[in-house]
């Protein structure tokens, strides 16, 4: 009996150690493929759980299944307008046939690099093929933009209408990019242009323009501003004048016709006998005129006179 | 961790307790001579008590688990997914059966493009200050440059996607967040990226959303908060210089018409007063001329009735009246032709020979 029981621990290790080395475990994100002597036996195992293999003969070879990043190295890239930009890119892929990938690439990393030369040649093929707005656009949706005249304006619009847009560029990348990667097992889910700027030169230009625009803007308002004040004085000036004539025509006109009914009134009632009136009007403005300052010289042939050299003429 | 090497201790304990009689050796520090010696001995019970305590030891711990109250447990069995549990106490198959993850739902995340809160400890965050300020340099739809900082919060809303479709998902949650944002900005010029920050908001969440949806993130955008969105430091005195203009147009149109609100009410009164001064005289003219009239009127019929006297009567009336108002008066005689020439008119007070009658002064 006690021979015998280190034999059975014997057995009972190495029963454990085999089926340890046999059982092997698949992830919800991953995926095995079976080799032998490497060389790929049995179809790739996708469904997590426990799973069992020949142990020391046969390799499990993990994958992941799950969605996967790429993210490409910042490259300057031409557009068709000759405009220099860095142009950054990002890609989310999928092992979808782990043997083919196992096969042609292996591992994760000479994977992403396959995928850094496949995806930058098309990304600089398409953006350089296309004029910079059409890769920052996505749409022709209208925008507020300054106009810096009233003519400009349509004409500038115009200049940021695009035919292709953002998304279009990235589908014709992975369009391109797809039938290279087939092969690798690899299914490039999405392509996307992450970012998208002025390389440094290119830059500094820009600012420049920028600078100049709203320079320019900001003249066309100050300017907008001394026109309409002018417009206001102008008003104001139109309107004094017309009020001030206005009002001296309407005074002119009003005294006129005072002035002329009382002339007729006068007249109407003088007229009824001038002599009379000279007479009378006369005595009145002898009162009125003569003072202290006067000096009167009468003669005595004067009728107030006359009587001091005698009663009798 | 703690309480697992307390619960260790505790078995520990317990065994050793148990087994204080019959000599079992669980190990704390076991002598290999006696060990061997047990082995010899070989009690089989004994032994088998040392394996399920090994075997307990070994995955007893991870029996049980917490979790808490924000986050739920995911639970694989052999690497597949088995079940989720909720907060609290739980039990699951030891390790290597199956594996528990914890994912905090109800946890807000938050991460933030172009800018960094400022925390202060980490000497290594200037290092990504400058990758981090190319995150807010983009390109409008006029070509034009812009800074634009934002932040979007997130919660895990679907565990098991976010656990098992994608892997990295905060790498892939931040480039298809600048890929949005981007696409967003593309599509507006720099005045609406400056002045329209809510729209560009949430038209991005609602992008940003659907694309983290077909990518089986299992992430729900709770909001995207847009920083000050600017334009980049050697254009910006240029950019105030548009708003200086505007309110300087402004203020031109107000002085302006605050100069003619200056002049054309007043004007307007001195108009109104220029024709009542007009309509007074007027009533003034027409009044005398009438009073005048009426006067004359009355003055000739009494004159016309006796008429030689009436006038004679007016005659020397009027002379009493004006003679002795007058200052000198001289009267000379109808025969004296040549006498005016020579007359002191300043006011001389002798009397001239030829004069005949007084020179009265008053």
């Amino acid at each position: 009996m006690k021979r015998y029981q280190g034999i059975i621990i014997g057995v009972v290790v190495l029963a454990a150690f085999v089926l340890f080395n046999s059982a092997y475990i698949v992830d919800e994100t991953e995926q095995v493929v079976i080799t032998q002597f490497g060389k790929v036996i049995r179809t790739p195992v996708t469904t997590p759980g426990l799973n069992f293999r020949v142990p020391f003969i046969q390799r499990a070879n993990y994958f992941p299944k799950n969605l996967l990043a790429w993210d490409g190295d910042p490259g300057q890239v031409p557009t068709k307008d000759k405009t220099y930009i860095w142009v950054d890119i990002f890609a989310r892929w999928k092992i979808v046939d782990p043997v083919k990938y196992f096969q042609t690439v292996g591992d994760m990393v000479s994977g992403l690099s396959r995928l850094d030369d496949i995806i930058d040649s098309s990304m600089r093929n398409k953006v350089t093929s296309y004029r910079l707005v059409e890769s920052v656009r996505n749409s022709d949706r209208p925008m507020d933009t300054f106009k810096s005249t009233e003519a400009e304006g349509g004409e500038k619009q115009s200049q940021y209408r695009i035919d292709v847009g953002r998304s279009k560029i990235t589908q014709m990348i992975m369009a391109q990019a797809q039938p290279k990667v087939s092969k690798f097992g690899i299914e490039l889910v999405d392509i996307k242009l992450k970012r998208i700027n002025y390389v440094a030169t290119v830059r500094k230009a820009v600012y420049g323009r920028m600078i100049a625009e709203r320079k320019q803007i900001a003249e066309k308002y100050r300017s907008e501003g001394r026109g309409e004040a002018s417009n206001i004085r102008g008003d104001k000036e139109k309107e004094l004048n017309s009020i001030q004539s206005n009002a001296y025509k309407t005074a002119q006109e009003i005294q006129g016709q005072a002035d002329a009914q009382a002339t007729s009134i006068y007249a109407a009632s003088y007229g009824v006998d001038p002599d009379f009136y000279s007479f009378f009007k006369t005595l009145e403005v002898y009162k009125e005129t003569m003072d202290k300052e006067s000096t009167l010289v009468l003669s005595t042939d004067s009728d107030f006179m006359r009587f001091l050299k005698g009663i009798e003429k | 961790m703690n309480w697992d090497w307390d619960k260790l201790r505790e078995k520990q304990e317990q065994y050793e307790k148990k087994h204080s009689t019959g000599g079992g050796g669980m190990p704390t520090p076991p002598n290999l001579d006696e060990l061997l010696k047990k082995f010899k001995n070989f009690r089989f019970p004994g032994g088998i008590l040392v394996l399920i305590v090994l075997f307990f030891l070994f995955f007893g711990t991870s029996l049980f688990f917490t979790v808490d109250v924000d986050e739920i447990g995911v639970v694989q069995r052999f690497g597949k997914y088995d079940r989720i549990t909720q907060p609290g106490l739980n039990f699951k198959f030891p390790a290597g059966i199956e594996k528990v993850t914890k994912v905090k739902v109800k946890r807000v995340y938050k991460e933030e493009f172009g800018f960094k809160t400022v925390t202060g400890y980490s000497n290594t965050r200037f290092s990504d200050d400058n990758a981090d300020m190319g995150a807010a340099l983009m390109l409008t739809g006029d070509l034009n440059v812009a800074i634009v900082p934002w932040i979007v919060q997130y919660r895990i809303s679907d565990p098991y996607n976010y656990l098992f479709k994608v892997k990295n998902v905060t790498t892939i949650l931040r480039d298809l967040t600048e890929a949005t944002m981007r696409t967003v900005v593309g599509d507006r010029s720099i005045n609406e990226v400056i002045s329209k920050r809510e729209e560009i908001a949430v038209d991005a969440r609602q992008r940003l959303q659907a694309e983290l949806k077909q990518a089986e993130t299992g992430i729900h955008v709770v909001t995207i908060e847009m920083k000050k969105t600017n334009v980049p430091e050697p254009v910006q005195s240029s950019f105030n210089e548009v708003n200086e203009a505007i309110q300087e147009k402004e203020q031109l149109i107000y002085k302006a018409k605050k100069d003619y609100n200056e002049a054309v009410p007043a004007a307007r009164g001195e108009a109104r007063r220029v024709v009542k001064a007009a309509e007074g005289y007027a009533l003034k003219r027409v009044n005398r001329a009438k009073g005048d009239a009426a006067r004359f009127s009355d003055v000739y019929k009494e004159y016309a009735r006796a008429k030689d006297v009436t006038k004679r009567r007016f005659y020397l009336e009027t002379m009493a009246e004006v003679l002795p108002k007058i200052g000198r008066k001289f009267v000379i005689d109808s025969d004296q032709k040549n006498l005016l020439p020579f007359l002191n008119m300043q006011g001389g007070a002798a009397p001239l020979p030829s004069v005949k009658g007084e020179g009265v002064s008053k």
